[in-house]
């Protein structure tokens, strides 16, 4: 028996002596803790019960918000993911992705909305990059930090490319340096070069074997839990298309 | 056992079969309106809604007792509030209350200045702007072509809204510069003696300048230094007239750097073949060395900036009294300059520490000479040509410490407070007769920001100032208001008093002379978006205890009893959104002052104020053929002239008149032969540029005859400039800097 059931045991006997005078209560009660313990473990099966409850929400909640985003056209329609992503990613607070797709989610409404204020957005965005870094920091924040550089520099490229085409090409660099075979980093990078004239090192062939890198690497990307972001790939695939089409 | 099984069941009954509320509501402002894209969340729990476009939101939720909601929405207040169930069946109604914020808020300061520099709220120009428009690297050339300065041919410095140069003063990382320009020969204007790329922000303030400022009638130039150098990096100058060599490095740990830069300028040759209309007989050549290093801390930068520059240059010119002699003028200039600063932020205290020393040498000879180039001498009586027989030695050390700590408060608030102490040591030899000039000045200054709300602001702020010569101290109180009147519009009122010190030169004959005062009233509109901006601007200005020049049996003095009045409009658009890839910014001021000071007679227009002056500056970069074309296009009214004839007690207005309309267009290509070539190691930048290209004739008032009979205009040295050169970087890619140096 452990000590610290004995002991409470002992108490709660000096507590209720009248109860345990005779020797056969005594017994009972021993079986009444024995009974506790019973009930422990089952409570404890419980709750993993209900944490295996709890995750299969979490997974059906990103789930069903990772469609609505897919589907999203609408500024109002990006808002509702982000701030359905916002909402998981504040209650359960210790994963990550949800924060990634909130901040995805308004990354792609700012590139669609044209009279979206870009530098209010670039500014709740990295909010969310900075709550979802101090769960997890990889590579994927990388890509967003890529995407909210580029979109405050497209708000003015002559004047800020000096800043944000910087801020842009660290976050490259310090992406890779984490995960040399993120596929997203690659076709973000392809999409600057590609949108680059050819007088400044950009233009089609230079891009194109940047494109070809990341379909390889989403090829070959084992994502084994359906939550985490696939995009770029067949992007990539995409804009190979479009290129040859020409 | 079956109790338990029972208490398993109830947990999860919990979790499936607890019914679902909706929740419902309206989130609005507090004057009614609809707050669309407003975020609506259960704490802790996935539901919630954003709000729609009529303010309205709807949501499922499985009611628990202490549901906290919470409102959110950009530019509001956050709210919380607990459910209760009686709630749930309403229809919530939410109002917010707006939040002050940096992006939907007025921006104060923003009247009497224009701000270049980062991506801030406010700034009306970039670092870019600066530099492509500034002409022979020179700051203050790109802020001539900005309302409120007069186009100055003549002297180097900015005159702005009816102040002299003397009245505007300049600041590098937030202490003194006292000797901005090298040094010429009169009526030959000098160029700034800094680089346009040390600096990564500027601020020119026309009127009506912050409390932390002082000692200036009428306009400050704040610059500050770049932080850290993203990459390291060597570059070389080569043209006709100069060369130059410079390196910047930077730490592994990318937390500190250093650089040094040494260039030389030799105009002689150039001049030989553009055949100016004066002779030089020495230079003009000059030596220009600066280093600096920077280390960041833990919340905060330490900077250092140094320069030794030496500028000399001798010219000969025709004297106006006589048909065969010359006036002959050598300038030499040793400047030192130190500047170190600190910024940090101290738990809630935002430290700004900075220092200047500066130790200037100015050694001027005044000749007239014969058609051999032999020195004449004159009798007593012909004081007006020996008034150009003359040696100065002028050493001048001045250094300044400034302490500025500023708080946040809530919101946008602030508080800013500081002191300054600036020590002065003057030794001039005026033909070789010593004299000496010590002060010791200290300043103390608060300030305060005040947002009542998005729309409304105030500044309020006061300086006080003591000079151990006038031995007085003098309070200047400054304020502004700031309010929203639409969309990205908002108006702002400003008064400020300014005082500033007599000239040294002054001070060292009279040290009873009194502090000169200037109160200016601005009233200032802007509207703006990303891609346009457009400013007016309607000030007045009133100048008392200007210096006077008399003469008193020949003998010179000032006194206190100057005053002046200016009064104008200056209009400003910069637009990049008319024309696609296409930038252009048009500047107009209109000025009408008057002032009664130097040894004017009466109440008169200065001579370097005109009524109009317009600036037109076109940017447009062309890819096929690789080059960048600036285009600066200044046009100004013709100025008044006098000729004030002195006697033994006095001066008469002898002769006046106006010069001819100034029009000056200058032009710069760039090109850059391997633009965008990464794998390139040199990269390669040609720059040509053209000062006035239509040849027009400049003319930027007269010189006199004793007589008054006989006038000569004063000219630039040589009426065109051409420049070729040729800018080599190894290492890193600098090319869009260079594309943007020199117009």
């Amino acid at each position: 028996m452990p000590t610290e059931e004995y002991q409470s045991a002992k108490l709660r006997r000096s507590v209720h002596r009248s109860e345990i005078l005779s020797s056969k209560k005594f017994k009972l009660k021993t079986k009444s803790i024995q009974m506790k313990k019973a009930t422990l473990l089952l409570m404890a099966i419980t709750a993993t019960m209900l944490s295996f409850a709890q995750s299969a929400k979490y997974v059906e909640a990103m789930k069903a918000n990772l469609t609505l985003l897919d589907s999203a056209k609408t500024t109002a329609d990006f808002n509702a993911a982000t701030a359905s992503f916002e909402r998981i990613g504040n209650a359960e607070k210790t994963v990550w992705l949800p924060y990634y797709y909130a901040a995805l989610a308004q990354i792609r409404m700012a590139f669609t909305d044209q009279s979206a204020d870009k530098d209010v957005l670039a500014k709740k965005i990295n909010e969310f990059i900075l709550k979802g870094e101090a769960i997890n920091k990889n590579a994927e924040f990388y890509t967003l930090r890529y995407m909210n550089a580029t979109l405050q520099l497209m708000v003015n490229p002559m004047e800020r490319w000096q800043t944000f085409g910087a801020e842009a090409e660290t976050a490259f660099q310090k992406g890779v340096k984490m995960d040399a075979n993120n596929p997203r980093l690659y076709y973000l990078k392809g999409l600057s070069v590609l949108n680059t004239p050819e007088q400044f090192g950009g233009g089609i062939n230079n891009a194109r074997p940047l494109f070809e890198k990341v379909i390889a690497l989403a090829k070959n990307a084992n994502n084994t839990d359906a939550l985490l972001p696939t995009w770029g790939g067949e992007e990539a695939q995409q804009v190979l298309k479009q290129i040859d089409g020409k | 056992m079956r109790r338990i099984c029972f208490l398993v069941f109830f947990l999860f009954s919990i979790q499936f079969v607890n019914s679902q509320n909706f929740i419902s509501g309206n989130v609005i402002n507090k004057k009614g309106q609809p707050i669309v894209g407003a975020t609506i969340a259960i704490k802790d729990s996935y539901d919630g809604a954003v709000s729609d476009s009529s303010g309205a939101f709807k949501f499922l939720h499985n009611v628990e007792a202490k549901d906290t909601i919470i409102f959110t929405a950009i530019g509001y207040k956050t709210y919380e509030m607990q459910l209760t169930t009686a709630e749930m069946n309403t229809t919530l109604k939410i109002i917010l209350v707006e939040d002050i914020t940096e992006m939907e808020a007025v921006i104060v300061r923003s009247a009497g200045s224009f701000m270049a520099g980062s991506n801030k709220k406010g700034v009306m120009l970039s670092a870019l702007d600066i530099v492509t428009t500034a002409q022979n690297g020179d700051v203050t050339s790109a802020l001539r072509s900005l309302p409120g300065a007069q186009q100055v041919g003549e002297q180097e410095g900015l005159f702005v809204r009816g102040g002299t140069a003397q009245e505007t003063k300049q600041y590098i990382d937030g202490a003194i510069v006292p000797n901005p320009y090298f040094k010429g020969a009169e009526n030959y204007a000098q160029r700034g003696r800094y680089n346009p790329f040390l600096f990564s922000g500027t601020t020119f303030s026309t009127g009506g300048y912050s409390a932390l400022y002082g000692d200036a009638l009428s306009s400050v130039v704040l610059l500050n230094t770049v932080d850290l150098p993203e990459r390291p990096d060597v570059g070389f100058t080569i043209s006709p007239i100069s060369l130059e060599a410079s390196t910047q490095q930077i730490a592994k740990n990318k937390q500190a750097s250093w650089g040094v830069h040494y260039g030389l300028s030799f105009i002689s040759p150039y001049f030989n073949i553009l055949k100016p209309r004066i002779e030089l007989f020495n230079g003009p050549t000059y030596h220009v060395a600066d280093a600096n290093f920077r280390i960041k801390t833990k919340g905060g930068i330490v900077k250092f900036f140094t320069s030794f520059n030496n500028n000399h240059s001798g010219i000969r010119e025709a004297n106006i009294d006589s048909n065969y002699l010359k006036n002959q003028t050598l300038v030499k200039n040793d400047n030192l300059y130190y500047n170190l600063s600190w910024q940090e932020q101290l738990g809630l205290w935002r430290l700004n520490w900075s220092n200047s020393l500066s130790y200037n040498k100015d050694n001027i000879n005044g000749e007239i000479v014969n058609n051999l180039n032999q020195p004449e001498r004159f009798s007593a009586n012909e004081f007006w040509m020996n008034s150009k027989i003359f040696a100065v030695l002028n050493k001048e050390t001045v250094f300044q410490t400034r302490v500025v700590l500023e708080r946040k408060l809530k919101q946008l608030d602030a508080i800013r407070f500081g002191a300054e102490y600036n020590y002065l040591n003057n030794n001039l030899t005026y033909r070789a007769t010593p004299s000496r000039l010590r002060e010791n000045a200290q300043a103390l200054f608060a300030e305060m920001d005040k947002y009542f709300s998005n729309k409304l602001a105030v500044v309020l702020g006061a300086r006080a100032e003591y000079s151990s010569i006038i031995n007085k101290i003098n309070l200047a109180p400054r304020a502004s208001i700031v309010y929203k009147v639409g969309k990205a519009q908002q108006a702002t009122f400003a008064y400020g008093l300014f005082y500033q010190k007599p000239e040294n030169s002054q001070l060292i004959i009279n040290n009873n002379l009194d502090y000169l005062r200037a109160h200016h009233y601005l009233l200032n509109y802007i509207k703006s978006s990303s891609k346009q901006l457009f400013r007016i601007e309607a000030y007045y200005k009133t100048y008392e205890n200007l210096i006077k020049t008399t003469l008193a049996n020949g003998q010179q003095g000032y006194n206190n009893s100057g005053s002046g009045y200016a009064r104008g409009i200056d209009v400003f658009w910069k637009d990049k959104k008319s024309i696609p890839l296409f930038e252009y910014w048009i500047s107009y001021s209109y000025l009408d002052t008057k002032r009664n000071f130097a040894n004017y007679t009466d109440l008169l227009r200065p001579s370097f104020a005109t009524p109009h002056t317009a600036s037109l500056v076109i940017k447009k970069f062309f890819l096929p053929i690789k080059t960048q074309i600036n285009l600066t296009y200044s046009f100004a009214t013709g100025r008044p002239y006098y000729y004030f004839q002195p006697h033994a007690n006095g001066y008469t207005l002898k002769d006046q008149g106006k010069t001819i309309t100034y029009n000056n267009l200058g032009l710069s290509f760039n090109y850059v032969p391997f633009v965008g070539n990464e794998h390139k190691k040199a990269r390669l930048i040609w720059v040509a540029t053209i000062s006035n290209l239509l040849n027009s004739k400049q003319i930027y008032g007269y010189n006199y005859a004793y007589s008054g009979l006989t006038k000569q205009p004063i000219l630039p040295a040589t009426r065109q400039f051409f420049f070729l050169g040729l800018f080599i970087n190894i290492g890193t890619d600098r090319t869009q800097q260079i594309i943007n140096d020199n117009l």
